[in-house]
């Protein structure tokens, strides 16, 4: 297993008014990685992040960075991660340029402007590097954030819901960006709402909901482990019962015996080959279908259904 | 191994806070100037030439230090507590909290910055004020020594309002209730001569006050206070201001949740 890049144990958060926003969580992040944090609002995803960036004072637990506690070595550890944050917080009147100077000064680095063009030409920034912040487009402005992190070259990067609001090109454009970083080696922590990013980008998932981690997995084992894929054919004439020589198949009739339904597979492909060999077998079996529609479980259902399994425990 | 300076951080800050002075220097500059420039034109010429000498200080030269002292202060907390309640009003504040910068480099960024503003306000006023009154300065090391010392003294202050503050009612409130209503009635007009009991013994538990006086005698050799007590009190507070700031930081009050 790849060494440990951060180290999260038994972290608890509780607000001053009593919400407990961190109920003990446990999570290692590997070297190298891209990590996707899923979870509805209010799940923990922004205090967790929060606590490890020095913005939020956790109320119990540790969490070391590098091999290094991150109260007593705040320093080093800061120096070396760089935070997205969700909104587009900074100084909108300022220029793009001087803004990802500014960042790079903070962070204690000599200036690099062979660097900083590196990074704002990365981000399709360049040409705006003279425009004040506040006349850039949504997606634009989310790029200085970005570039404003990246600007004293992070080895951990958090995005915090890093396309919200983002239309889907630009989230697609993202996408890419986040990709290329992890190329360079950086490892990259990011929360999100949208499954899709999740399934698109991450090498391992983790659910959270109401500050407890619910499930840390590489997003294949997860897709093996809890996806499916559904098959619809469209019979020509209803089928009464199921032959015989489909039986061994996870099969099941509805619409009357018009519709033959398979619903089984691993998420990994097995399901598709499976009602590949079923088609074939129904051609040979001589029972005529006119359709077929096929559907694979995407981590979207796996997290609703994982929510809901809670949701059930808890009544 | 968390105990190194980031001076590049330190320099970063202030010189962003500078570069954002600069950006809006015609109303940041502008405004003080003229308000100062009318309190001469109105005080110093007008009223002031019709004056009898204050301890044998013609009437205009009298006023310069308070009048300087007023600026000083207005400035100096105006602009350390914008220049650090605006990144908390943005949200912009996450990038100084995740930074490997604590309360030295903070201070000296932010509160580097705001009196450093204030003291380009103060010699353009000083250089203002010789189109309207006749005036010198006695002890010239001791003054700039002393100026230096007040931007600083109220800079830490601003920094201290813009971290307590949670909206801009609370950030204009302390200047606007207490700041300017204890500077008018510190002595920047007057000496404590001048007022009868009990405003003469009431005008001395004004702390601003003693700072007035001790600009003064920077200027004209004359002063209400002895020069010690006026530069004493005014290190106390830069002390209490700097041990409250810390205070903040290591606890995360107003900053971290």
């Amino acid at each position: 297993m790849p060494e440990p890049i951060l180290d999260i144990r038994g972290l608890e958060k509780t607000y001053k008014g009593g919400v407990q926003a961190l109920k003990g969580v446990d999570l290692t992040i590997r070297r190298g990685e891209i990590f996707a944090l899923l979870g509805p609002n209010g799940a923990g995803k922004t205090t967790l992040i929060g606590a490890t960036c020095g913005l939020v004072n956790p109320t119990g637990g540790s969490i070391e960075a590098f091999g290094l506690d991150t109260r007593k070595h705040w320093r080093e550890v800061r120096a070396r991660i760089g935070l997205v944050p969700q909104e587009l917080a900074t100084d909108m009147f300022d220029k793009v340029i001087r803004q990802v100077r500014y960042s790079r000064g903070m962070f204690g680095l000599k200036p690099d402007e062979a660097r900083i063009e590196e990074v704002l030409k990365a981000l399709s920034l360049w040409d705006k590097r003279d425009a004040a912040i506040r006349e850039l487009s949504g997606g634009m402005k989310r790029r200085v954030m970005i570039a404003k992190a990246l600007a004293h070259d992070p080895e951990l990067l958090f995005l915090d819901e890093p396309t919200a609001g983002v239309d889907v090109e630009l989230r697609r454009d993202m996408w890419k960006q986040i990709d290329a970083l992890r190329a360079r080696g950086t490892t990259i922590i990011l929360t999100t709402h949208y499954i899709e990013e999740a399934q698109e980008m991450a090498d391992r998932v983790g659910v959270i909901n109401k500050g407890e981690i619910l499930l840390v997995d590489d997003k294949d084992a997860i897709m093996a482990q809890l996806g499916s894929t559904e098959a619809h054919f469209t019979l020509e004439s209803a089928l009464a019962d199921i032959p015989a020589p489909l039986a061994q198949y996870p099969l099941h009739l509805e619409d009357d015996g018009k519709r033959l339904v398979y619903r089984g597979g691993d998420g990994t492909g097995a399901g598709k080959r499976e009602v590949a060999d079923l088609a074939k077998l129904l051609v040979q079996q001589q029972i005529a279908f006119t359709g077929i529609e096929t559907r694979e479980s995407t981590l979207e259902d796996i997290f609703v259904g994982l929510l809901e399994d809670r949701q059930e425990v808890a009544a | 191994m968390s105990s190194y300076m980031n001076w590049r951080g330190a320099y970063a800050i202030l010189r962003n806070e500078l570069l954002r002075f600069f950006r809006t220097a015609f109303g940041s500059i502008v405004s003080p100037v003229l308000t100062t420039s009318l309190y001469f034109i109105v005080f110093g010429s007008a009223i002031g030439s019709r004056m009898a000498e204050v301890n044998g200080v013609p009437y205009g030269a009298f006023i310069v230090p308070g009048l300087l002292m007023l600026t000083l202060l207005a400035e100096s907390t105006s602009n350390a507590s914008f220049g650090i309640y605006m990144p908390k009003f943005t949200g912009a504040i996450y990038e100084l909290l995740s930074a490997p910068v604590g309360v030295a480099e903070t201070v000296i960024g932010f509160v580097g910055a705001a009196a450093l503003k204030s003291l380009i306000i103060s010699a353009i006023i000083l250089v203002t004020a010789t189109l309207f009154v006749d005036y010198s300065i006695a002890h010239p090391v001791l003054a700039l020594g002393y100026i230096v010392l007040v931007a600083a003294a109220f800079s830490l202050f601003g920094f201290l309002l813009g971290l307590w503050a949670d909206g801009f009612e609370k950030l204009s409130i302390i200047p606007m209730l207490v700041l300017t209503p204890l500077t008018f009635l510190g002595g920047t007009f007057y000496s404590v001569d001048m007022l009868d009991e009990p405003w003469g013994t009431l005008v001395q538990v004004n702390p601003v006050f003693y700072l007035v006086n001790g600009l003064r005698w920077t200027f004209t050799g004359q002063s209400d206070v002895p020069i010690a007590l006026a530069f004493g009190m005014t290190l106390a507070f830069v002390a209490l201001c700097v041990a409250t700031i810390a205070w903040i930081f290591k606890t995360g009050w107003r900053l971290r949740e």
